[in-house]
Protein backbone atom coordinates (compact mmCIF):
# COMPACT_ATOMS: atom_id res chain seq x y z
CA UNK A 1 0.00 0.00 0.00
CA UNK A 2 1.38 3.46 -0.67
CA UNK A 3 4.39 2.10 -2.19
CA UNK A 4 4.01 4.29 -5.33
CA UNK A 5 4.23 7.72 -3.65
CA UNK A 6 7.32 9.59 -4.45
CA UNK A 7 9.20 11.24 -1.67
CA UNK A 8 7.68 14.20 -1.33
CA UNK A 9 3.95 13.00 -1.24
CA UNK A 10 5.22 10.16 0.94
CA UNK A 11 6.32 12.81 3.52
CA UNK A 12 3.10 14.42 3.12
CA UNK A 13 1.36 11.28 3.66
CA UNK A 14 3.17 10.63 6.49
CA UNK A 15 1.74 13.92 7.80
CA UNK A 16 -1.55 13.53 7.57
CA UNK A 17 -1.64 10.58 9.15
CA UNK A 18 0.31 11.38 12.10
CA UNK A 19 -1.93 14.99 12.01
CA UNK A 20 -4.71 12.19 12.83
CA UNK A 21 -3.19 9.79 15.17
CA UNK A 22 -2.06 12.68 17.30
CA UNK A 23 -5.74 13.90 17.04
CA UNK A 24 -7.31 10.79 18.23
CA UNK A 25 -4.28 9.94 20.63
CA UNK A 26 -4.72 13.68 22.70
CA UNK A 27 -8.66 13.43 22.50
CA UNK A 28 -8.54 9.91 24.02
CA UNK A 29 -5.64 10.71 26.64
CA UNK A 30 -3.74 7.33 25.01
CA UNK A 31 -1.07 9.15 23.03
CA UNK A 32 -0.45 9.06 19.26
CA UNK A 33 1.78 6.46 19.38
CA UNK A 34 -0.79 3.68 19.95
CA UNK A 35 -2.18 3.89 16.61
CA UNK A 36 0.95 5.50 14.76
CA UNK A 37 3.11 2.26 14.62
CA UNK A 38 0.70 0.09 13.56
CA UNK A 39 -0.42 2.84 11.15
CA UNK A 40 3.34 3.06 9.42
CA UNK A 41 4.01 -0.34 9.48
CA UNK A 42 0.63 -1.82 8.06
CA UNK A 43 -0.30 1.18 5.72
CA UNK A 44 3.24 2.04 4.56
CA UNK A 45 5.01 -1.03 4.94
CA UNK A 46 8.00 0.86 7.21
CA UNK A 47 10.18 -1.53 8.93
CA UNK A 48 8.65 -1.55 12.51
CA UNK A 49 12.18 -1.18 14.21
CA UNK A 50 11.88 2.47 12.22
CA UNK A 51 8.10 2.88 13.02
CA UNK A 52 8.91 2.60 17.21
CA UNK A 53 11.68 4.73 16.81
CA UNK A 54 9.47 7.36 15.16
CA UNK A 55 6.52 6.45 17.32
CA UNK A 56 8.12 7.42 20.46
CA UNK A 57 9.46 10.31 19.55
CA UNK A 58 6.30 11.69 18.53
CA UNK A 59 4.66 10.26 21.94
CA UNK A 60 7.59 12.65 23.38
CA UNK A 61 5.95 15.23 21.30
CA UNK A 62 2.44 14.48 22.04
CA UNK A 63 2.66 15.11 25.72
CA UNK A 64 4.79 18.17 25.72
CA UNK A 65 2.78 19.94 23.72
CA UNK A 66 -0.57 18.55 25.47
CA UNK A 67 0.87 18.81 28.67
CA UNK A 68 1.98 22.16 28.42
CA UNK A 69 -2.11 23.22 28.14
CA UNK A 70 -3.59 20.66 30.85
CA UNK A 71 -0.80 21.81 33.53
CA UNK A 72 -1.95 24.99 33.60
CA UNK A 73 -5.62 23.86 34.04
CA UNK A 74 -4.98 22.13 37.10
CA UNK A 75 -5.85 18.56 36.51
CA UNK A 76 -2.81 17.13 36.32
CA UNK A 77 -0.81 16.02 39.63
CA UNK A 78 2.90 16.79 39.47
CA UNK A 79 3.83 15.27 42.58
CA UNK A 80 2.19 11.93 41.69
CA UNK A 81 3.43 11.94 38.23
CA UNK A 82 6.97 12.55 39.19
CA UNK A 83 6.81 9.41 41.96
CA UNK A 84 5.66 7.30 39.25
CA UNK A 85 8.08 8.37 37.06
CA UNK A 86 10.92 6.57 39.11
CA UNK A 87 8.75 3.24 38.18
CA UNK A 88 8.30 3.85 34.86
CA UNK A 89 11.50 5.19 34.20
CA UNK A 90 13.27 2.47 34.77
CA UNK A 91 10.93 -0.02 33.30
CA UNK A 92 11.03 1.86 29.87
CA UNK A 93 15.28 1.53 30.14
CA UNK A 94 14.77 -2.36 30.69
CA UNK A 95 11.73 -2.50 28.14
CA UNK A 96 14.70 -0.33 26.02
CA UNK A 97 16.66 -2.95 26.21
CA UNK A 98 14.94 -6.15 26.05
CA UNK A 99 13.38 -5.22 22.58
CA UNK A 100 17.13 -6.42 20.72
CA UNK A 101 16.07 -9.61 22.87
CA UNK A 102 12.80 -9.96 21.04
CA UNK A 103 11.83 -10.27 17.08
CA UNK A 104 9.72 -8.30 14.99
CA UNK A 105 7.65 -10.96 14.74
CA UNK A 106 6.93 -10.78 18.68
CA UNK A 107 6.65 -7.69 19.10
CA UNK A 108 3.97 -6.70 16.57
CA UNK A 109 1.57 -9.47 18.33
CA UNK A 110 2.51 -8.01 22.04
CA UNK A 111 1.71 -4.37 20.37
CA UNK A 112 -1.61 -5.77 19.22
CA UNK A 113 -2.41 -6.96 22.42
CA UNK A 114 -1.87 -3.63 23.80
CA UNK A 115 -3.91 -2.26 21.16
CA UNK A 116 -7.13 -4.56 21.98
CA UNK A 117 -6.59 -3.45 25.77
CA UNK A 118 -6.33 -0.03 24.76
CA UNK A 119 -9.53 -0.24 22.34
CA UNK A 120 -10.99 -1.86 25.43
CA UNK A 121 -10.22 1.13 27.65
CA UNK A 122 -11.58 3.47 25.61
CA UNK A 123 -14.86 1.60 24.78
CA UNK A 124 -15.13 1.69 28.80
CA UNK A 125 -17.67 4.30 30.88
CA UNK A 126 -14.98 6.84 32.15
CA UNK A 127 -17.32 7.94 35.23
CA UNK A 128 -17.72 5.12 36.84
CA UNK A 129 -14.41 4.55 39.29
CA UNK A 130 -15.83 5.05 43.03
CA UNK A 131 -13.75 7.92 45.02
CA UNK A 132 -12.62 6.97 48.38
CA UNK A 133 -13.03 8.94 51.55
CA UNK A 134 -9.62 8.03 52.99
CA UNK A 135 -5.81 7.23 51.80
CA UNK A 136 -3.13 5.60 51.34
CA UNK A 137 -0.87 5.97 54.42
CA UNK A 138 2.03 5.95 51.76
CA UNK A 139 -0.08 8.74 49.56
CA UNK A 140 -0.62 11.04 52.28
CA UNK A 141 3.45 10.31 53.51
CA UNK A 142 3.75 11.34 49.78
CA UNK A 143 1.20 14.29 49.75
CA UNK A 144 -0.30 12.91 47.21
CA UNK A 145 -4.00 13.95 47.61
CA UNK A 146 -5.48 17.16 45.77
CA UNK A 147 -7.95 18.97 43.97
CA UNK A 148 -8.93 18.99 40.84
CA UNK A 149 -11.32 21.41 38.67
CA UNK A 150 -14.56 19.92 38.29
CA UNK A 151 -18.25 21.97 36.95
CA UNK A 152 -19.43 21.88 40.66
CA UNK A 153 -16.00 23.82 41.55
CA UNK A 154 -12.84 22.22 43.11
CA UNK A 155 -13.13 19.06 44.07
CA UNK A 156 -10.99 16.51 46.67
CA UNK A 157 -9.69 13.35 45.83
CA UNK A 158 -7.74 10.67 48.21
CA UNK A 159 -5.25 8.22 46.61
CA UNK A 160 -5.21 4.61 46.88
CA UNK A 161 -3.28 1.56 46.99
CA UNK A 162 0.41 3.33 45.99
CA UNK A 163 2.64 0.11 45.95
CA UNK A 164 0.21 -1.77 43.29
CA UNK A 165 -0.13 1.97 41.02
CA UNK A 166 4.34 1.61 41.17
CA UNK A 167 4.56 -1.76 40.13
CA UNK A 168 2.04 -1.63 37.38
CA UNK A 169 3.81 1.51 36.43
CA UNK A 170 6.66 -0.41 36.29
CA UNK A 171 5.10 -2.90 33.58
CA UNK A 172 3.79 0.20 31.87
CA UNK A 173 7.24 2.16 31.27
CA UNK A 174 8.40 -1.71 30.15
CA UNK A 175 6.07 -1.73 27.72
CA UNK A 176 6.67 1.80 25.94
CA UNK A 177 10.24 0.98 25.89
CA UNK A 178 9.77 -2.12 24.23
CA UNK A 179 7.07 -0.97 21.47
CA UNK A 180 8.24 2.93 21.72
CA UNK A 181 4.29 3.58 22.41
CA UNK A 182 3.13 6.12 25.24
CA UNK A 183 1.68 3.30 27.03
CA UNK A 184 -1.09 5.90 27.84
CA UNK A 185 -3.80 3.57 28.09
CA UNK A 186 -1.71 1.18 31.00
CA UNK A 187 -1.13 4.40 32.84
CA UNK A 188 -4.39 4.85 33.38
CA UNK A 189 -5.37 1.40 34.40
CA UNK A 190 -2.52 1.56 36.82
CA UNK A 191 -3.44 5.45 37.88
CA UNK A 192 -7.86 5.16 37.37
CA UNK A 193 -8.51 1.33 38.47
CA UNK A 194 -5.57 0.51 41.39
CA UNK A 195 -4.54 4.38 42.91
CA UNK A 196 -8.46 5.64 42.50
CA UNK A 197 -7.63 9.25 40.59
CA UNK A 198 -10.12 10.69 39.27
CA UNK A 199 -10.64 9.61 35.73
CA UNK A 200 -9.39 13.28 34.56
CA UNK A 201 -6.44 13.83 36.53
CA UNK A 202 -5.62 10.56 35.42
CA UNK A 203 -5.48 10.96 32.17
CA UNK A 204 -3.69 14.19 32.18
CA UNK A 205 -1.13 13.11 34.78
CA UNK A 206 -0.81 10.42 32.34
CA UNK A 207 -0.39 12.29 29.71
CA UNK A 208 2.33 14.42 31.61
CA UNK A 209 4.76 11.28 32.29
CA UNK A 210 4.31 9.77 28.84
CA UNK A 211 7.30 12.32 27.71
CA UNK A 212 9.43 11.60 30.63
CA UNK A 213 8.74 7.70 29.68
CA UNK A 214 9.66 8.21 26.60
CA UNK A 215 12.15 10.64 26.63
CA UNK A 216 14.56 7.70 29.05
CA UNK A 217 13.72 4.75 25.75
CA UNK A 218 14.19 7.59 23.47
CA UNK A 219 18.11 7.64 24.18
CA UNK A 220 18.33 3.92 23.41
CA UNK A 221 16.95 4.11 20.28
CA UNK A 222 18.68 6.71 19.09
CA UNK A 223 21.88 5.20 19.87
CA UNK A 224 20.84 2.26 18.58
CA UNK A 225 19.85 3.74 14.93
CA UNK A 226 16.67 3.33 14.99
CA UNK A 227 15.48 6.91 14.85
CA UNK A 228 15.29 8.08 10.96
CA UNK A 229 15.31 11.72 10.50
CA UNK A 230 13.48 11.68 7.46
CA UNK A 231 10.66 9.73 8.77
CA UNK A 232 10.72 11.30 11.89
CA UNK A 233 10.38 14.14 10.74
CA UNK A 234 6.92 14.50 9.11
CA UNK A 235 5.69 12.00 11.45
CA UNK A 236 6.75 13.82 14.90
CA UNK A 237 5.75 16.95 12.83
CA UNK A 238 2.32 15.71 12.07
CA UNK A 239 1.28 14.33 15.45
CA UNK A 240 2.57 17.53 17.23
CA UNK A 241 -0.18 19.49 15.10
CA UNK A 242 -2.74 17.28 15.81
CA UNK A 243 -2.14 16.69 19.34
CA UNK A 244 -2.58 19.93 20.09
CA UNK A 245 -6.16 20.16 18.09
CA UNK A 246 -7.13 17.30 20.47
CA UNK A 247 -6.43 19.13 23.93
CA UNK A 248 -7.86 21.94 22.65
CA UNK A 249 -11.44 20.07 21.91
CA UNK A 250 -10.84 18.07 25.07
CA UNK A 251 -11.69 20.50 27.97
CA UNK A 252 -15.18 21.30 26.95
CA UNK A 253 -16.30 18.44 24.17
CA UNK A 254 -18.66 15.38 24.89
CA UNK A 255 -16.29 12.95 22.74
CA UNK A 256 -17.98 9.85 23.56
CA UNK A 257 -19.30 8.84 20.10
CA UNK A 258 -15.34 9.70 18.36
CA UNK A 259 -13.96 7.71 21.73
CA UNK A 260 -16.23 4.64 20.32
CA UNK A 261 -14.89 5.04 16.44
CA UNK A 262 -11.26 4.93 17.89
CA UNK A 263 -12.10 2.16 19.40
CA UNK A 264 -12.39 0.49 16.57
CA UNK A 265 -10.33 1.71 14.89
CA UNK A 266 -7.14 0.75 17.27
CA UNK A 267 -8.93 -3.02 17.98
CA UNK A 268 -9.14 -3.74 14.10
CA UNK A 269 -5.66 -2.49 13.89
CA UNK A 270 -4.39 -4.73 16.88
CA UNK A 271 -5.79 -8.05 15.10
CA UNK A 272 -3.76 -6.63 11.95
CA UNK A 273 -1.13 -6.27 13.87
CA UNK A 274 -1.15 -9.74 15.56
CA UNK A 275 -2.00 -11.53 12.19
CA UNK A 276 1.08 -10.53 10.78
CA UNK A 277 3.19 -10.32 13.72
CA UNK A 278 1.77 -14.52 13.91
CA UNK A 279 2.19 -15.40 9.91
CA UNK A 280 5.93 -13.25 10.03
CA UNK A 281 5.13 -10.69 7.70
CA UNK A 282 6.63 -7.83 10.08
CA UNK B 1 5.33 26.51 39.49
CA UNK B 2 2.67 24.84 37.06
CA UNK B 3 2.69 27.79 34.70
CA UNK B 4 6.32 27.80 34.47
CA UNK B 5 6.72 23.91 33.55
CA UNK B 6 3.87 24.43 30.78
CA UNK B 7 5.98 27.48 29.51
CA UNK B 8 8.59 25.39 29.51
CA UNK B 9 6.95 22.26 27.60
CA UNK B 10 5.96 24.64 25.57
CA UNK B 11 8.95 26.49 24.66
CA UNK B 12 10.76 23.35 23.83
CA UNK B 13 8.47 21.74 21.53
CA UNK B 14 7.90 24.64 19.41
CA UNK B 15 12.02 25.49 19.19
CA UNK B 16 12.11 21.64 18.34
CA UNK B 17 9.54 21.80 15.74
CA UNK B 18 10.66 25.07 14.35
CA UNK B 19 14.30 23.35 13.89
CA UNK B 20 13.04 19.86 12.68
CA UNK B 21 10.93 21.84 9.74
CA UNK B 22 13.60 23.86 9.03
CA UNK B 23 15.89 20.64 8.29
CA UNK B 24 13.13 18.81 6.60
CA UNK B 25 12.15 22.42 4.16
CA UNK B 26 16.26 22.23 3.56
CA UNK B 27 16.70 18.52 2.79
CA UNK B 28 13.92 18.82 0.05
CA UNK B 29 15.03 21.67 -1.61
CA UNK B 30 18.63 20.49 -1.07
CA UNK B 31 18.00 16.81 -2.24
CA UNK B 32 14.47 16.48 -2.72
CA UNK B 33 15.06 12.88 -4.62
CA UNK B 34 16.43 11.00 -2.23
CA UNK B 35 13.76 8.47 -1.31
CA UNK B 36 13.30 7.38 2.20
CA UNK B 37 14.39 3.64 2.56
CA UNK B 38 12.62 2.09 5.55
CA UNK B 39 11.03 -0.79 4.48
CA UNK B 40 13.88 -3.11 5.45
CA UNK B 41 15.83 -1.81 8.73
CA UNK B 42 19.89 -1.43 8.63
CA UNK B 43 20.41 1.11 11.47
CA UNK B 44 21.57 4.83 11.00
CA UNK B 45 24.97 6.21 10.13
CA UNK B 46 27.02 6.33 13.76
CA UNK B 47 26.34 10.40 12.83
CA UNK B 48 23.28 10.75 13.48
CA UNK B 49 23.35 8.31 16.54
CA UNK B 50 24.88 10.25 19.55
CA UNK B 51 24.57 13.84 20.69
CA UNK B 52 28.15 14.22 19.40
CA UNK B 53 27.73 13.42 16.12
CA UNK B 54 24.52 15.32 15.48
CA UNK B 55 26.38 18.47 16.31
CA UNK B 56 29.35 17.60 14.06
CA UNK B 57 26.98 17.06 11.40
CA UNK B 58 25.05 20.18 11.69
CA UNK B 59 28.46 21.80 11.99
CA UNK B 60 29.28 20.54 8.29
CA UNK B 61 25.78 21.64 7.13
CA UNK B 62 24.00 18.04 6.80
CA UNK B 63 20.12 18.62 7.18
CA UNK B 64 19.81 15.29 7.89
CA UNK B 65 21.70 16.38 11.24
CA UNK B 66 19.82 19.28 11.47
CA UNK B 67 16.08 17.52 11.79
CA UNK B 68 18.27 15.16 14.40
CA UNK B 69 18.98 18.18 16.27
CA UNK B 70 15.49 18.91 16.69
CA UNK B 71 14.36 15.62 17.92
CA UNK B 72 17.45 16.02 20.28
CA UNK B 73 15.78 18.96 21.45
CA UNK B 74 12.41 17.26 21.59
CA UNK B 75 13.94 14.50 24.09
CA UNK B 76 15.88 17.04 25.81
CA UNK B 77 12.49 19.07 26.75
CA UNK B 78 10.69 16.33 29.26
CA UNK B 79 14.74 16.17 30.56
CA UNK B 80 14.85 19.62 31.32
CA UNK B 81 11.22 19.75 32.72
CA UNK B 82 12.53 17.22 35.36
CA UNK B 83 15.64 18.84 36.13
CA UNK B 84 13.47 22.96 36.75
CA UNK B 85 10.95 19.99 38.81
CA UNK B 86 14.20 19.50 41.21
CA UNK B 87 14.90 23.38 41.68
CA UNK B 88 10.87 23.63 42.46
CA UNK B 89 10.49 20.66 45.04
CA UNK B 90 13.71 22.46 46.71
CA UNK B 91 11.86 25.99 46.81
CA UNK B 92 9.34 24.64 48.55
CA UNK B 93 11.49 22.33 50.67
CA UNK B 94 10.39 19.43 49.75
CA UNK B 95 13.30 17.43 50.19
CA UNK B 96 11.55 13.82 49.87
CA UNK B 97 10.29 14.83 46.33
CA UNK B 98 13.84 16.35 45.57
CA UNK B 99 15.04 12.92 45.59
CA UNK B 100 12.79 11.22 43.91
CA UNK B 101 13.03 13.89 41.26
CA UNK B 102 16.57 13.75 41.18
CA UNK B 103 16.79 9.65 40.57
CA UNK B 104 14.39 10.15 37.42
CA UNK B 105 17.00 12.57 36.25
CA UNK B 106 19.93 11.13 36.54
CA UNK B 107 18.38 7.75 34.68
CA UNK B 108 17.19 10.33 32.07
CA UNK B 109 20.81 11.48 31.76
CA UNK B 110 22.44 8.48 31.81
CA UNK B 111 20.07 6.83 28.83
CA UNK B 112 20.72 10.16 26.63
CA UNK B 113 24.57 9.49 27.09
CA UNK B 114 24.37 6.45 26.06
CA UNK B 115 24.95 4.48 29.24
CA UNK B 116 23.96 1.03 29.10
CA UNK B 117 22.40 -0.43 31.86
Amino acid sequence: MLGTLGPLELTLALLVVAALAGFLGSLTGLGGGVVLTPALTLLFGIDLRYAIGASLVSAIATSSGAASAYVREGYSNVRIGMFLEVATVFGALAGAMLATWVSTSALAVILGLVLLQSAWLSGQNQEGAVEAASSDPLAAKLRMDSVYPTAQGMRHYHVQRVKAGFALMFGAGAISGLLGIGSGSLKVIAMDRAMRIPFKVSTTTSNFMIGVTAAASAGVYLNRGYVDPLLVMPVMLGVLAGSLGGARVLSGASVKALRWVFAAVVGFMAVQMIVSGIRGKV
Amino acid sequence: MDRLIGGLLRGGVILSAAITLAGGVWHFVQAGSVMPHDRTFHGEPAELRSVGGVLRGVAEGHSWSLIQLGLLILIATPIARVAFSVYAFAAEGDHTYVIITLIVLAALAASLAGLQL
